[in-house]
Order: C-alpha cells, then sequence, then structure tokens
C-alpha cells in the first residue's frame, strides 16, 4: 500500500531586540538567573505590558519579506494555561488577528523548487524556563526569557516529506537571518520547530490525524523526527489500529517519538482579547518605510544570479543559502570583475570544503573574498592552473598572503611559454613511440597517456589548453 | 444555554480553583444566571458591526526598543517562599 504523508510547520523564531516584547528588560542570552526578569515579566498585581517597537517593525519586515498581508489593525489574545514558568497564567499571543496573513515561502529541493504557503506569523512573548534536576524534588524556576519577544511563523500542511520540511525550516531559517529579525541560533533556543505530522493512503482526499511533535531545536532532529513518525503511523495503520491525536516529544538519544499528552488532556487555552492592550495599529507608512529598508531577498537574489551571471539554479542557491555567503561571493565577483562561475565554483568547492573541515562559517573565513579574487586572477590569467591554484589555495588557507606572492616564491607559476613547451613535449614523444603508434592506431587513451608524461615533465606546471594543442599539432605532422 | 455541573467543575479545575459540590451548585446557579443575560445580548441584531478588541476606541503605544530596567531579583525574591541560586524553586512539575 502507498502512503502519503503530509507535513506543517510552526516555528518559533525569537526576534532580535534588545528589550522584551511588553517590558524595558533586557533579552540578553545567559545571564544569571533571574537578572533580567522585571516586575513585568514575573506577573507582579498592578503592572502593565507595553508594546515594544522594534518588534512590531521585526514582524512586518518578515511580512513584507515572504510576500504575506500586513494586517493594519491586530488584536493581542491572552492564551490561558498553567505552569510554574508563566507567571501570569496566561502567554499574550495573537489568535484571531495576527499581524501577518498569508504568504509563501519558495524552498529548492534536488528536483526543483517549492513553493510553500504560510497561513500566518503572530506576535507572542515566551515563558521562562524550568529546571528540574538537583534541587531536592523541586524545580527551579528562572523566568530571564519570559517576555522575550516570538515570531511563531506557521505553514500550510504543503510538505510531503522530511526532506521538504528540512529544506522549508532551513529556507526560513536562512530569510529571518537574511532580513536581520533573529539570530537563528538554534543551540540557544532562538528557532524551533514543530512538526504537524499526518499520513494517508495515496490518493485519499481527507487528510489522516495528525500528532504535533514539539520542540525541535536541529534540522537533523526534525528529519528524525518525522520519518520516525511517519513509520509509527504507518505501521500503525497497517496494523489495524489508528493513530491518535496527540503532542508528542522526541527523544534524539532513543531516535524515537514519545506521547506527551493527548487530545484529552489538551490544553483548553481560553483565548480572548488582552484587556490590558489595545489593537495594534500599524500605518501605511510605516509598511511602506519598513519596505523601502529590506535588503534584496535570497528568491530575487537566485533569480538574478541565473539570469544575469548565468549560474546554475543550483549554484545560485548554495550562494544563497546565507546572506553571509552572498556577501562573499559577490564582493569576490566585484573584485574580480567578472567570473561568475569560476568564482561561485571555488566558493561552493574549495573554500566549503575548508570551512566544513575547519567548523567554520563563512564570516569566520581565513581567507577574504578580496584574496581569494586574486588567486582566481592569477587562474585566469593563465598564470597558474586549477591544478595548481588548489594548492596556493592550501598555503593561503594555512598561512594568508597573496596568491601573486606565494606563486612567485614557490615557482608554481604555469608554464606557458610555447618554445619551452615544444622542447618538452618533443622529448616526451622521442621516450614514448609506443603510445604514439598507439595513437596513430586510434587510440584515444594513449593521448591522454601522453599529455599525462607531459604535465610530469613540467612537474604539473604546464599549461594543460598549451600541452594539448601542441600535441596535437605535432602527432598530426 | 446553560452549564451542567460537570461543566462547572471542569471550569474551576481549569482555573486551579477548588471548590466543594455545594459550592459547584452555587456557582452553576451564578453562571448560569450570566449566560442568560449573554444569551440577551446575543438576541441584538450586530449584522454589519465589526467587533470590537477593546472598550477603548484608541490604539497600542509602542515603546522603544531600549533597556530600562535593572537587575531587582534579590528585592522580588524576598518574598518568594523558596529560593536557591537564584532561581525560584516551585513544587516540581513535569509535562
Amino acid at each position: 500500500m502507498d502512503w502519503e504523508t503530509v507535513i506543517g510547520i510552526e516555528t518559533h523564531a525569537q526576534l532580535s531586540t534588545v528589550s522584551k516584547i511588553f517590558s524595558g528588560a533586557s533579552t540578553a542570552f545567559g545571564a544569571a538567573p533571574n537578572v533580567q526578569a522585571c516586575a513585568v515579566d514575573i506577573a507582579l498585581p498592578g503592572v502593565l505590558p507595553v508594546l515594544n517597537k522594534g518588534a512590531v517593525e521585526r514582524a512586518v519586515r518578515f511580512g513584507l519579506a515572504v510576500g504575506a498581508d500586513i494586517r493594519r489593525r491586530s488584536v493581542f489574545a491572552r492564551k490561558n494555561y498553567f505552569y510554574p514558568d508563566l507567571p501570569k497564567g496566561y502567554q499574550i499571543s495573537q489568535y484571531e488577528l495576527p499581524v501577518v496573513q498569508g504568504g509563501s515561502l519558495s524552498v529548492m529541493l534536488k528536483g526543483g523548487e517549492k513553493t510553500v504557503r504560510l497561513t500566518r506569523a503572530h506576535l507572542e512573548e515566551d515563558a521562562g524556563k524550568s529546571l528540574h534536576e538537583d534541587f531536592h524534588g523541586m524545580s527551579g524556576i528562572d523566568l530571564n526569557r519570559a517576555g522575550t519577544p516570538l515570531l511563531e511563523i506557521v505553514t500550510e500542511p504543503d510538505m510531503s516529506s522530511a526532506e521538504e520540511a528540512v529544506a522549508y525550516a532551513k529556507a526560513l531559517h536562512a530569510l529571518v537571518r537574511w532580513i536581520g529579525i533573529c539570530d537563528g541560533n538554534m543551540q540557544e533556543g532562538s528557532f524551533r520547530c514543530d512538526a504537524n505530522v499526518s499520513v494517508r493512503r495515496k490518493g485519499a482526499d481527507v487528510l489522516g490525524t495528525r500528532c504535533e511533535i514539539k520542540n525541535l531545536n536541529s534540522f537533523r532532529f526534525l528529519e528524525e523526527a518525522i520519518n520516525y513518525e511517519v513509520r509509527r503511523q504507518i505501521e500503525l495503520i497497517e496494523d489495524g489500529g489508528s493513530v491518535v491525536q496527540e503532542t508528542r516529544l522526541y527523544d534524539p538519544d532513543r531516535k524515537q517519538t514519545r506521547s506527551m499528552r493527548s487530545k484529552e488532556d489538551a490544553h483548553d487555552y481560553r483565548y480572548f482579547p488582552d484587556p490590558d492592550l489595545l489593537p495594534l495599529a500599524i500605518s501605511a507608512e510605516t509598511i511602506e518605510q519598513i519596505r523601502s529598508e529590506l535588503p534584496e531577498l535570497p528568491a530575487a537574489k537566485r533569480k538574478r544570479y541565473v539570469d544575469e551571471y548565468q549560474l546554475s539554479a543550483y549554484d545560485a542557491g548554495v550562494l544563497t543559502s546565507s546572506r553571509e555567503v552572498a556577501d562573499y561571493f559577490e564582493d569576490l565577483v566585484g573584485a574580480l570583475g567578472g567570473g561568475y562561475k569560476l568564482a561561485a565554483s571555488w566558493i561552493a568547492g574549495e573554500l566549503f570544503g575548508a570551512l566544513k573541515r575547519a567548523g567554520l562559517e563563512v564570516s569566520q573565513s581565513p581567507l577574504s573574498s578580496r584574496q581569494l579574487a586574486g588567486l582566481l586572477r592569477e587562474i585566469q590569467d593563465g598564470v597558474i592552473s586549477g591544478k595548481t591554484a588548489k594548492d596556493v589555495f592550501d598555503a593561503m588557507w594555512n598561512g594568508g598572503g597573496e596568491a601573486a606572492d606565494i606563486i612567485a616564491a614557490s615557482g608554481l607559476k604555469q608554464i606557458s611559454d610555447a618554445g619551452e613547451l615544444e622542447q618538452v613535449i618533443d622529448a616526451v614523444l622521442a621516450a614514448n613511440s609506443k603510445s604514439v603508434e598507439e595513437y596513430r592506431a586510434g587510440r584515444q587513451k594513449a593521448f591522454n597517456a601522453l599529455v599525462g608524461q607531459a604535465m610530469k615533465a613540467t612537474r604539473g606546471k604546464g599549461n594543460p589548453a598549451q600541452i594539448n594543442e601542441i600535441l596535437k599539432k605535432k602527432l598530426a605532422g | 444555554m446553560s452549564l451542567s455541573l460537570p461543566e462547572v467543575k471542569r471550569i474551576a479545575w481549569l482555573a486551579r480553583i477548588e471548590i466543594t459540590d455545594a459550592e459547584a451548585g452555587a456557582a452553576q446557579g451564578h453562571l448560569n444566571d450570566i449566560f442568560t443575560l449573554i444569551e440577551q445580548m446575543q438576541s441584538v441584531d450586530t449584522e454589519g458591526v465589526a467587533p470590537m478588541a477593546h472598550g477603548q476606541d484608541v490604539v497600542q503605544r509602542l515603546r522603544e526598543d531600549r533597556v530600562t530596567e535593572t537587575d531587582l531579583h534579590a528585592l522580588y525574591q524576598g518574598i518568594a517562599p523558596q529560593v536557591e541560586g537564584g532561581l525560584y524553586l516551585v513544587p516540581k512539575v513535569i509535562e
């Protein structure tokens, strides 16, 4: 029996404001417990929330970046539940009238591009943290995180595999960092995903019962959790059972999801408009101001790279995987005055390889875009071959310096002098008469062997294109 | 619409209010009186009237994104029943 998977994702992106959404307490990560929890955050009686302009602006920036409608008037609601790290007994969120409605995000898959529709994005406050260990059977509560601004971004159930879900999460992660609304630090919990997963028999028009997997804070966990959950649901149904709607948690050590609470225990949040907060009005001028400040977005850049730079869609996708990578590429081709394909292949190949081995981000690259441009210029000018350039790259990576200096100091300069190459090739032909005969008998492999001999004789510094040309001429003659 | 006794008890549980059966019975009467009032209000024709989100017809004032609060946790924790290492201690709740 063929099965179809249906996935929707909710993401909590922590907005990069310096202060909280409804108070003037700091949002800096890593402070000692409760030193950044003010009277509003700990819900002392009589306090009132005042909305942070920076959080609103970031939500609008996101809405514009995904082509959504920005609601000119939106409303905050109370989501009621009891938990020790939620001091008010309710979370201030948005329910019926969220600030961002609709929109979409296009994601790059192996088989091409896919558009994931967004349902909404709304502003809300984060809760505090509960620590359950080492407190003599009690829980320790740290309210520093309480009141940190979040943007909850909800998709339509548009994804049909873990691969698509991960591609979406990565594209969203890149976008929120790209437009500077979230630092995207997943270890610190700045970007966490919930996945709604259901399965149905292929062709069925009714959705299956879904389970929600909460708080996935890495792309790998997202993928593993969805794959496990899909298998679990299919096996359950094939064994004659049925999926129960519930909230589940992923245990990365056991690579399993487990039930957290069932529908019967589901929270009854009793949303209602928060009387402490007036409706949020956003003027057309504010929206246009924010629109004018948006950077060129990844999708627009991808299109420009393909249309204007003649790069492949794949390369364009790689180069726009983050704003830092795109900036590096643009600085590089700017310094080089073109060479788009050469630059793309060196960034995606050598540079990414070296960064990955060193565990570094592109922003931490020991090799600047200007330095790499210097190296690529030597290739373009025919001073060194692409193969030698890799050695120069390694030398620059490890010891710094400029490509031209390293080439001059180590005698790596390519031999492009026709006279010198002819001498070498004459000697190679004389010493390899067997290969010459084979070539004349029609064996192409023999030609490659002769090229190899000529490269060897020049210790890899012979200009390969020229060697090919001279060899052909001499063998034909 | 009126509330049954089990519904009243569930609402009490959601609000974490402990009530006796006698209190639940009394609360049921009070709540159903309120529902009668709501029913009366619902008979008003509101066709084409936009719902209000707030009693006052004004909009939210925004605050500049600046840190204005200082660390007063020692003061706040002075009234907490139990504190350790800067954390508030509460009976263990795990979800």
